[in-house]
């Protein structure tokens, strides 16, 4: 557990006037170029970086579980899977307006989450990891069953139709859609800090700790676990109805135990308990692979690992590590 | 009757296979005391190996005692390179070391024979075992691999001085470091037993499952609950669960109407949660209590 404690004690640190300005700046500056790039590129290029956005937010999702309460989860995916399903059948099948579907997915997912949740509180580390290995691995079985075909569309999956802008905008339907994402996604960012600054935050972080002396302070450990479990699993349905959305398909092997895999790296990789690192990671799984399918097929699985093992070795601490060197090194530049 | 006792054997012979991968999950379970998510990936390599040795006309055999040579080797490489270096190392970055494991071994299975199912040849064929119709020899034969394997396993870790000093390894790494056990290469050790285990199983299972990349996702995922119901503490528990987790899956299959093939992952998922939470430790895993 040590890697997760040390993470977060620089996050604590961050609170120093200093270094709050100058992460307020990078801040800023990010969402200012998240704002006017999409004016600039192709369609394709946004619809990228909507993708982008989307496992911004899923990546955000494991964070606040594995960052924030210390527990595993190797079976994001399947909330994943469940949040894109329960969007498109809403909106295909009941007709639904796509940002209403948002919410009844979180609130969807939270539950499986919750009850999921339920046997995971008690298990720790490995038989988490192994619990959850199992629910992205039996995943895309489960919508293939038959019964649900109806609702479904087994294994074909289902067609989702791309919103329009909505008051006649003259903006492109892709740029829509990235715009919403990113309003969506700035939402659960501030959603996900401020739950980690309340008292329920620290209950979290408390048991990822040391979960014993949180017991006899009084944390309720069962609550605060399933409840992480629940807001993660909500967070990754969201972003999987964002995903559908974009995506305008929704298919059983689109959920695999590889996108689990992925949204796994894209933690490591941004820096466990960072959230900015998030959209680090998250720009990682979705370029990286394009790169590397571009040299040959099947190679983005290799590149993936590749690069997980040399993060663990060399930079243990993901992008958050590499971003707080800069910083310091940007301010050893300036004082001389 | 006969389809009740033709499933029970069908499902020993899969359970064969299931307690080979439970014994190496457990093996390196016991060793390092993570629970390696790439162990099926590690498998499907070796058979593909055997399946190209094959390929080269390499006789059977020969092919089946190299593959586990060279499995054993690759295994203890993996152990030494890899895992060897992150021994210290918090649990998330074990995990993420076996993850990165199981990506690449997939992938680069994948690239160099690509994604196409192959045949892979069974040395029993697939007559009727001794005109019996309740099963084939190809089944049979997996089960008699398998109980040669784990007589031979057994009087390893029984009778000889390096199986006792595995053991001792395992159960204490302190005291055995100051009775001058080398408890790194004890460990090496098990990682290349466990890889060739795990190569014997995915050799047995390919002409059953059929040989590509994801062959081997389902097994290991019943090999994990075969490993969970028996204890992921016990090796002698693990074989006996992936024979209860071989038969149950067979006898669920046949007369539960509705669940067939197509529910195969979920059950394995609802057996791994269900001894989770009904009995953590498996059957026959000891308790561990933790010192504050």
């Amino acid at each position: 557990m040590s890697t997760i404690q040390e993470t977060v004690a620089p996050a604590a640190a961050a609170a120093a006037p200093t270094r709050r300005s100058a992460g307020t700046i990078a801040q800023l500056v990010v969402l200012a170029l998240l704002l006017v790039t999409p004016l600039f590129v192709k369609n394709f290029v946004i619809f990228q970086m909507t993708m982008w956005l989307v496992y911004a937010i899923a990546i955000a999702a494991l964070n606040l579980l594995t960052g924030g309460s210390g527990q595993f989860s190797l079976g994001q995916s399947a909330f994943f899977a469940l949040g894109a399903y329960a969007s498109a059948i809403l909106m295909e099948t009941y007709n639904v307006n796509y940002a209403l579907t948002l919410p009844v997915s979180g609130l969807i997912c939270f539950a499986a989450g919750f009850l999921f949740g339920l046997p995971a509180l008690r298990l720790s580390g490995v038989y988490l990891a192994l619990a959850t290995f199992a629910l992205a691995t039996a995943m895309p079985q489960l919508l293939k069953l038959g019964v649900l075909e109806p609702w479904t569309g087994g294994v074909q999956g289902l067609v989702v139709t791309k919103p329009d802008a909505p008051f006649h905008l003259p903006i492109s339907q892709d740029k829509w859609l990235y715009y919403f994402t990113l309003l969506v996604a700035l939402l659960i960012y501030i959603a996900s800090v401020n739950l980690l600054k309340s008292r329920t935050g620290r209950a979290m972080m408390a048991i990822r700790d040391n979960q014993i002396a949180a017991s006899a302070l009084g944390v309720n450990l069962a609550l605060y676990k399933t409840l992480a479990f629940g807001i993660s699993a909500a967070f990754t349905g969201i972003a999987g109805a964002l995903g559908a959305i974009v995506v305008q398909f929704v298919a059983p092997d689109s959920y695999t135990i590889q996108l689990a895999i992925a949204i796994f790296l894209g933690m490591v990789v941004g820096g466990v308990g960072w959230l900015p690192g998030s959209l680090a990671g998250s720009a990682f799984i979705v370029f990286v692979p394009n790169i590397a399918e571009g040299i040959s097929k099947g190679l983005s699985g290799a590149v993936f690992g590749a690069l997980l093992i040399l993060v663990i070795f060399v930079i243990p601490h993901g992008a958050r590590q590499v971003a707080f060197s800069a910083e310091a090194l940007a301010k050893k530049l300036f004082k001389n | 009757m006969e389809l009740f006792v033709n499933q029970v054997l069908a499902g020993i012979a899969t359970g064969a296979i299931y307690a080979c991968m439970a014994l190496a999950v457990v093996m390196i379970y016991q060793a390092i005391d993570h629970l390696n998510f790439a162990q099926g990936e590690m498998a499907m390599f070796s058979t593909f190996i055997a399946w190209q040795l094959i390929q080269w006309g390499v006789p059977y055999w020969i092919a089946f005692v190299l593959t586990l040579a060279i499995s054993f080797v690759g295994g203890v490489l993996i152990e030494r390179l890899l895992f060897k270096p992150l021994a210290s190392a918090p649990i998330l970055t074990h995990v993420a070391g076996f993850i990165a494991l199981f990506a690449i071994i997939n992938s680069v299975a994948g690239l160099t024979w690509d994604f196409t199912i192959k045949q892979f040849p069974s040395p029993f064929g697939s007559r009727p075992f001794l005109g019996s119709q309740l099963i084939s020899t190809h089944q049979a034969g997996m089960i008699g691999v398998t109980l040669v394997l784990l007589l031979m396993l057994y009087g390893f870790f029984r009778f000889t001085r390096i199986g006792l000093a595995m053991r001792a390894a395992a159960s204490l790494p302190d005291s055995a470091r100051l009775v001058g056990i080398n408890v790194g290469w004890m460990i090496a050790l098990g990682w290349g037993m466990a890889s060739a285990i795990g190569a014997i199983a995915g050799m047995l299972i390919a002409p059953v499952v059929f040989l590509e990349p994801n062959m081997m996702g389902g097994v290991l995922l019943y090999g994990f609950a075969s490993a969970v119901l028996g204890g992921l503490t016990s090796p002698f528990g693990a074989v006996i669960g992936g024979f209860l987790v071989g038969i149950f899956e067979n006898l669920v299959g046949t007369y539960i109407p509705g669940v067939g093939n197509e529910l195969k992952l979920p059950i394995a998922l609802a057996l791994i949660v269900t001894v989770l939470v009904v009995k953590p430790n498996g059957l026959f895993g000891r308790t561990v209590v933790q010192r504050v």
